[in-house]
């Protein structure tokens, strides 16, 4: 393998980088990414970033050092439109045609937003940094009413810091218990009191049919159940889409995400798809899904790698996936992963204070683990969780 | 120096985490008898070592699993890049004593 073509300059994208070079693939790298800027952090731009403690250079996640050391050519602004894994050449929105021996899947996935948004200012969503910046400036103007869509993690954790910036903060939710999916019914539930404990009004089991406005300004929210929520500054945070529409026509399976096997392995020879945009089935929970979790494009990095490099689907390791929120200054970790029906049980600390462990167990078995403010014990435990297979044999 | 605990109170496998008196909060392992004493603050991001988890003589960070040795500081792994500080530790007549003084620039 003479070239390699990453498409998607974040931490997937990247990640792979790091793992070819340590893999020993001595060949060239081009990477393409649709952002001008170099590899960032996006976990801190719904939080410190967002709340004006860190600057945009601390965001980087990689330092022109070490891109020398790798010998990685950037194409940077542009985005890939094609694939044409026949001829191996992707092409690019600037016209270009690139050859690669192995393409490198990387491109993430893009906010999703509600019907009539587009074209109202005011109205964010936030996946990019460009993002961020406009989100804050929009914040830091006057004291906005803060209407923020959608009570998942990256909606909570806006909503916390536009609160500890002082707003006036409004969160909805189409959802009877917000994070039911992702932690169950009570967790979800627990989770969602952070809101409420804090003084920011939550509403839930109501969807969002629209907006009013004024000279092209967002000027509230209207509900299913007919009410009018006054908003300056609105946050619609329900979600992703994987950035799949450039691999139209291009015979790489995609459905929901690059369908991939354990090895990051597409349907294509030379191919690899990893993070965000990858469908993989996981060691761990047995389930055929994307994890949109930072660790998780961290650790398919190094299995992405090694199944292109050796042509043969390479097997990832069996972690449970792990992701991390903070909101309201606590800090929220989840290992494992959770099904209707496992139950919560706490082992440490109380609900009432914010700082607990629990562990939710399926047939007995330990299949995940929720914390606020338990790191030393979160960490233990995690050890300790057993595979969704083994968990379910009787 | 500070006087931190008695050694009874820091047995192998466990950490501690000292604020008073430090200039930045600092982190005691004891690794498998052996005393180490670095920085709490994790180089990446936001996260106290003392948190961590100790395996022989390196400490995994709670929140993004980068891993430290104690005996240099140096990471061994992403993300994090920066090394923590060393700081001299020893176990005299049973305590714990930490060689940091007082408003010594951080
Ligand atoms: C605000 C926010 C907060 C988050 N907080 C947490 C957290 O607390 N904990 C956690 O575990 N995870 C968190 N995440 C999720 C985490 O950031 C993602 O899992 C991670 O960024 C995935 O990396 P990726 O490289 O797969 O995708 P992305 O980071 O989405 O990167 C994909 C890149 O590809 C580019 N691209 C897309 N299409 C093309 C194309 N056709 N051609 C070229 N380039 C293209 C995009 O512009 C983008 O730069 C958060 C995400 C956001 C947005
Ligand atoms: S904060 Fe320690 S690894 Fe990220």
């Amino acid at each position: 393998m003479k070239t390699i073509a990453v498409i998607g300059a974040s931490l997937a994208g990247l990640s792979t980088v790091r793992a070819l070079r340590t893999e020993g693939y001595d060949g060239d790298i081009v990477v393409v990414g649709e952002e001008r800027h170099q590899p960032y952090d996006r976990p801190p731009l719904s939080k410190d970033f967002l709340k004006g403690d860190i600057s945009a250079d601390a965001l980087a996640l990689g330092s022109a050092e070490e891109y020398e050391e790798l010998r990685v050519r950037w194409l940077l602004g542009r985005r890939a439109v094609g694939l044409d894994p026949a001829a191996r050449a992707i092409t690019l929105s600037d016209g270009q045609e690139l050859h690669a021996d192995g393409v490198v899947i990387a491109t993430g996935a893009g906010a999703r937003t509600v019907p009539g948004a587009d074209g109202l200012a005011g109205i964010h969503t936030l996946r990019s940094l460009d993002d961020a910046e406009a989100l804050r400036a929009d914040l830091l103007n006057g004291l906005p009413r803060v209407v923020v869509i959608g009570a998942g993690f990256v909606g909570a954790e806006v909503a916390s810091t536009a609160h500890r910036l002082g707003l006036q903060v409004t969160v909805i939710e189409a959802l009877d218990v917000p994070l039911e999916r992702a932690l169950g019914r009570e967790m979800g539930l627990l989770c969602s009191s952070l809101h409420t404990d804090h003084g920011v009004r939550l509403q839930c089991g109501t969807g969002v049919t629209g907006f009013s406005s004024g000279n092209g300004r967002v000027t509230g929210v209207h509900l299913a159940d007919g009410r009018l929520v006054p908003a300056d500054v609105v946050l619609v945070g329900v979600g992703v889409r994987p950035a799949t529409d450039w691999l139209a026509g291009s015979g790489v399976h995609v459905d929901d995400g690059v369908v991939c096997d354990t090895g990051c392995a597409t349907n294509v020879p030379q191919v690899v798809a990893v993070g965000d945009v990858a469908r993989c089935p996981h060691p761990f929970t047995g389930r055929h899904a994307r994890i949109e979790h930072w660790t998780s494009a961290m650790e398919q990095a190094g299995t992405a790698a090694r199944t292109l490099l050796s042509g043969t689907s390479a097997p990832p390791p069996s972690r449970p996936p792990y992701f991390w929120s903070d909101q309201y200054r606590i800090r929220i970790q989840l290992a494992g992963h959770v099904l209707p029906g496992d139950r919560p049980e706490l082992l440490d600390g109380d609900y009432e204070s914010r700082s607990f462990t629990a562990v939710y167990r399926r047939e007995g078995h330990p299949v995940a683990v929720l914390a606020m403010d338990q790191p030393k014990l979160f960490n233990r435990l995690r050890r300790t969780l057993v595979p969704a297979v083994a968990a379910a044999a009787p | 120096m500070i006087t931190v605990c008695r050694i009874e109170d820091l047995p192998p496998g466990e950490s501690m985490r000292v604020t008073d008196g430090v200039p930045a909060p600092i982190a005691l392992f004891n690794a498998d008898g052996a005393v180490y004493a670095i920085d709490d603050t994790c180089t990446h991001q936001d996260a106290s070592l003392a948190d961590g988890w100790l395996e022989g003589c390196f400490v995994e960070c709670p929140l993004h699993a980068a891993s430290f040795d104690l005996r240099t500081g140096r990471p061994t792994c992403l993300p994090a890049k920066a090394p923590v500080r060393t700081y001299p530790v020893t176990v005299e007549d049973g305590h714990v004593l930490l060689h940091v003084s007082v408003g010594e620039p951080v």
